[in-house]
């Protein structure tokens, strides 16, 4: 009986809510069990791209109540949960066992369900009102910063993807983000998780690829807001910092933790939402 | 279920005069024209519904028969007619679920990780959501409230309510940094027939999310919306006896709040039954929270948008037909406005669609009992008594059922008992003031002191006006919103304690 | 009361609350009619032509060739240049003439040519006109010579009915359409009316519902009721019955007549009767069966 021959798929770029290939029409090779997977390579215009779609989904994100950005983080995460088998063969192709990989799926889940709690909540925990004097009415809270631009962690890459974006969309900011090189296929899992859950079009973009040509492109780019560097090489991680001041974004450089770090209570805390949002601070006079 | 015969209004002339109830020639103002476009009844289907003769109590997981194996019914007050018979829990049964509550929290529940305990609360959301236009319908039939408010309003609220509270449980030392939360155990929670949904979400989620487990009393007259949730949790795996239900009157309630091995009660409901049940607590040292009466003002200034401000007596005082413990039952009115304010006000009242609560253009639904019909009667009639002026809803009302039309009353003094007295039902008693601080003054001369709502374009006023009202929820150019991250509760005699929010966790844990 | 204020979030609020009113079966039948006798069958593009307006003329007269009881609309609305046409094919039937005048849209032009415009559309025909109001003076506060300009509208052409369009879109605050309201009924309006048609947003609920609080306090306060036109953005038959729930529950039933209610439309009309024909059938229908004339 002759084998049934398997549908490949072609592992191509999200950005604005569809697949698309790089505009390059590049690729570069993931090799893995002596097979050749081509993965879309994006280029500089593909992170231009990302940017124009991630500040258009913006306003619409932003504006959104916490409980409703609650209610479609807790939906990517019913529907991560029912991608459990797709999530673990990403990750065992890359090379994790299969109790790691099995390990790092719920993991990655239950973050996301647990900052899903975090998006009506964040204000209240940081939000003052500040005793400047009873003639007048002064609070102040945190709003979005805006577009953040992540380079994800090396590994491990679902559950550092979704360390890095999912606080950061709880915090009302959209996201563009250059997925780890070493292991691709875990971001495009996310990616059509993401596809079909509610998060709205453009408020992740990911992009695969080079980090040494995407990094600075997305770094120097005048229309990101912040920057969320997970940069082993020192030099690279320097140079995206240097690249950011054009237009003073918010920058956090995180370097690349020891394994052990992502499984800890330090991995997962308001801290990672805190860091890219602003705080707001309002007068008003109180006299009839 | 047949929908009340409406009696078509006389083609009247357009008169000039408004004539008030007792007779009293009053305001100018058109009389309404006869009606062009009727709307045709819209009654929301129910047929899949479907309900059970007998409710057993929901005790340890599991349905079980009541020891004395006595039931009551339970009725549809639009028409009277019975919906099931729900179990009375007597002392023993009390006793059992207080000791499942004891045993699921001593076994399980104080030793599941925060984060499962965020999962079963997220399902439990998940399936009201799911579920919800059942429980909307099943909401009104068993309370009479419009189903309007109870789709719009009581299930969408009851479900954000656990979904809020779901992402607190795992998340508390940023609640309250630099302290290790612990629950507080079993918690006896008694609630009243209002909200009945949405009641039983305020009190169950929070406890939950803390690590407590719960025993609840449903009110006497709305049980079934809280049955429905006890099958929602049975379906959510929830570990037995974290969850207990238990129906039946006064005497159940009063049971709980003496049973050993509770060791907090949280009470809902009327002010006089709130202190007898603080004196048992202080006897027993219960933890406790109550959430009592109110009469609040409603204070429209002269700077107001009107026509919103209208809107808003309108929402403060018939939602839910006046069965709201921070209702606006008491309309402060600037002097200098005030004929303009009453005209409107009485003109938006005749547009309010009185009857079938099934119905979904229905905006006031039936009065919750028969007891509670007599007590808003006789309040009301005490204000003609008192001499003062009443309006009224011009529409016919149902013949079978337990009705009463949207009133208010003007010339109304602080001394009368309708400005004393919590009515709980549709009936605004309207007084007048001159300057902001005489607004203040007699805003906050109540023993109460619930909620508050200011109504002025003038930013400045309502910050001030809301520093100075003693009020625990102050409504600015809004009224009757509700949200589960925003603090609700009373000052004074309306009780003590907060839910909804960060505050509402606090309750719920133990002090240090 | 010379300037309520209005207080956005509420009023949102009720106007969505009363766009959940549930029109039913022969509340509906009866609404989708009164909705049609209260329309204004319009075309206003650069490319009409006397051919398309005979044809829209016919249609204004017998939407529905097969249903008999289907109301014809209270009025066409077209350009200047088409009254004569408009004139010609709606004789013998009681469709009456709109006609834009007053540099429709955008109103930026001296004001003898817009005068001079109006007095024109009349001569040829016009029992109506629809002006547009100058809203760079009424944004810069020259309230005054916005008030000047209607009244001069106004009095030229007589005994026409005079509809004010407010181009709420452009005013954008609810406040400012209170304003503009209260503004052309004092200067003589005999209807206000939301929009041309040519900016978005144009008739919404909200400000629909603030156009019908400021016509009925003007009643109210002088006895005169003016008539509210909603325009632009009307594409369904759900949202013509939002507005006429609207006007019945603000102003009351008997406004619900072409006197004090338009709605300013064109393929709403096709809407309406595909929703007629779906309540006589039970069947949703198809855009084919209706003509597009």
């Amino acid at each position: 009986m002759a084998q049934r021959i398997a549908v490949r798929k072609t592992p191509k770029l999200f950005i604005g809510g569809a697949f698309a290939r790089s505009e390059s029409g590049r690729t570069f090779p993931y090799e893995r069990d002596g097979r050749v997977v081509q993965v879309a390579r994006a280029s500089r215009k593909d992170v231009r791209d990302a940017v124009r779609a991630a500040r258009a989904a913006w306003p619409a994100w932003r504006d959104r109540t916490g409980y409703n950005r609650g209610q479609i983080i807790y939906r990517l995460a019913e529907l991560m949960e029912s991608r459990r088998s797709q999530f673990a063969d990403a990750l065992e192709l890359a090379g994790r066992s299969g109790v790691a990989a099995q390990r790092e799926v719920d993991a990655a889940i239950d973050r996301a369900v647990w900052y899903a709690g975090w998006c009506d909540k964040i204000e209240q925990v940081l939000s003052t009102k500040n005793p400047v004097g009873i003639n007048h009415f002064n609070v102040s809270s945190p709003e979005p910063t805006g577009v953040v631009g992540i380079i994800a962690p090396r590994s491990p890459a679902l559950l550092g993807l979704i360390s890095t974006i999912v606080p950061t969309l709880c915090g009302g900011n959209t996201a563009v983000v250059v997925a780890s090189q070493d292991d691709p296929l875990s971001a495009v899992a996310l990616a059509e998780a993401l596809a079909t859950s509610d998060v709205p079009s453009g408020v992740v973009n990911i992009l695969t690829g080079y980090r040494d040509e995407i990094t600075l492109p997305l770094a120097s780019h005048m229309d990101v807001n912040a920057l969320d560097l997970w940069i082993a090489d020192a030099a690279l991680d320097e140079q995206a910092a240097t690249a950011a001041c054009a237009n003073v974004k918010r920058v956090r450089r995180n370097g690349e933790p020891k394994q052990e770090f992502w499984l800890t209570a330090r991995a997962q805390a308001p801290q990672w939402i805190e860091s890219f949002m602003e705080i707001k601070t309002v007068w008003h006079p109180a006299g009839v | 279920m047949a929908t009340p015969k409406r009696v078509k209004p006389k083609k009247a002339a357009k008169i000039r005069t408004l004539t008030s109830g007792n007779g009293k020639a009053r305001l100018l103002v058109t009389a309404p024209s006869a009606s062009v476009w009727e709307y045709a009844p819209a009654p929301e289907g129910h047929d899949y519904l479907k309900l059970r003769d007998r409710y057993e109590l929901f005790i340890g997981g599991k349905f079980v028969v009541p020891k004395e194996r006595r039931y009551f019914p339970t009725i549809n007050p639009a028409n009277e007619r019975t919906l099931a018979h729900v179990a009375h829990a007597g002392k023993a049964d009390v006793a059992a679920a207080v000791n499942a509550a004891r045993a699921a929290y001593d076994r399980y529940w104080r030793r599941c990780t925060p984060a499962s305990r965020a999962k079963y609360l997220y399902r439990i959301a998940r399936a009201i959501t799911e579920r919800s236009r059942e429980l909307a319908v099943l909401e009104s039939m068993d309370g009479g409230k419009p189903i309007r408010e109870s789709r719009d309003v009581d299930i969408p609220l009851a479900a954000a309510h656990f979904f809020y509270y779901a992402g607190w449980a795992d998340k508390l030392e940023w609640a309250f940094p630099n302290t290790q939360p612990q629950p507080l155990g079993v918690a006896g929670q008694i609630i009243p027939w209002n909200f009945p949904l949405l009641m039983a979400a305020w009190k169950i989620a929070p406890a939950l999310a803390c690590g407590n487990t719960v025993v609840l009393k449903p009110a006497e007259t709305t049980p079934l919306t809280a049955l429905w949730l006890a099958e929602i949790i049975q379906e959510a795996d929830l570990p037995p006896g974290v969850v207990n239900i238990i129906t039946g009157g006064g005497e159940t309630g009063a049971q709980l709040v003496v049973q050993p091995g509770v060791d907090k009660i949280a009470f809902t409901g009327s002010t006089d039954v709130g202190k007898q049940i603080a004196r048992e607590c202080a006897r027993l040292q219960r933890h406790l929270t109550l959430e009592l009466g109110g009469k609040a003002a409603n204070i429209i200034f002269d700077d107001a948008a009107l026509d919103q401000a209208v809107e808003g007596i309108i929402n403060g005082i018939f939602f839910n037909q006046g069965h709201v413990c921070c209702a606006g039952s008491r309309l402060l009115v600037q002097e200098s406005v005030h004929d303009l304010v009453i005209e409107k006000l009485y003109r938006r009242m005749q547009t309010l669609r009185v009857g079938e609560p099934l119905d979904k253009n229905t905006d006031v639904g039936a009065i919750n009992s028969k007891a509670q019909l007599q007590k808003i009667e006789s309040l009301a009639a005490s204000g003609e008594e008192a001499g003062c002026t009443r309006y009224e809803t011009q529409c016919a009302l149902p013949q079978r059922g337990f009705w009463f039309r949207p009133t208010f009353f003007t010339g109304v003094a602080l001394s009368h008992r309708i400005a004393r007295e919590e009515i709980f039902g549709p009936v605004l008693s309207v007084m007048t003031f001159r300057t902001p601080d005489e607004a203040v003054e007699k805003a906050n001369n109540t023993p109460y002191g619930l909620s508050a709502g200011v109504w002025t374009d003038k930013g400045s006023k309502n910050f001030k006006i809301a520093s100075q009202l003693r009020a625990g929820v102050v409504w600015g150019n809004t009224f009757n919103k509700f949200d589960p991250s925003s603090p609700f509760g009373g000052y004074k005699e309306s009780g003590f304690g907060r839910e909804g929010g960060l505050h509402g966790l606090r309750p719920y844990l133990a002090a240090h | 009361m010379a300037f309520v204020p209005v207080d956005a979030v509420g009023l949102e609020e009720r106007a969505a609350q009363l766009g959940t009113r549930s029109i039913k079966k022969q509340a509906k039948v009866v609404g989708l009619r009164l909705a049609i006798a209260c329309m204004d069958l319009t075309t206003l593009e650069g490319k009409d032509t006397p051919g398309r307006v005979a044809q829209l003329c016919r249609k204004a007269i017998t939407p529905d060739t097969a249903d008999e009881t289907v109301p014809a609309v209270a009025a066409v609305c077209i350009y200047p240049n088409l009254v004569a046409a408009a004139k010609q094919a709606l004789r013998n039937s009681p469709v009456k003439i709109a006609s834009v005048a007053t540099a429709f849209p955008a109103g930026l032009a001296p004001l003898d040519v817009k005068l001079q415009e109006a007095r024109e559309a009349v001569a040829a025909g016009a029992d109506e006109i629809d002006m547009v109001i100058d809203r760079g003076a009424f944004l810069s506060g020259r309230y005054a010579q916005v008030a000047q300009e209607i009244a001069a509208v106004k009095s030229t052409c007589q005994p026409a009915l005079l509809k004010v369009i407010l181009e709420t879109g452009e005013l954008v605050t609810y406040d400012n359409v209170r304003r503009a309201s209260w503004l052309a009924m004092e200067a003589g309006a005999d209807f206000i009316k939301t929009s041309t048609g040519k900016v978005n947003p144009a008739a919404t609920l909200p400000v629909a519902l603030t156009m019908l609080e400021a016509a009925r306090d003007f009643e109210s306060r002088t006895g005169r009721a003016v008539g509210v036109k909603v325009a632009g953005g009307v594409r369904t038959a759900k949202q013509a019955l939002q507005f006429l729930v609207l006007v019945k529950e603000t102003r009351g039933d008997a406004y619900l007549d072409p006197q004090y209610f338009r709605i300013g439309a064109s393929s709403l009309l096709n809407d309406i009767l595909m929703q007629l024909v779906k309540e006589r059938t039970g069947a949703y229908q198809s855009e084919d069966y209706f003509t597009k004339d």
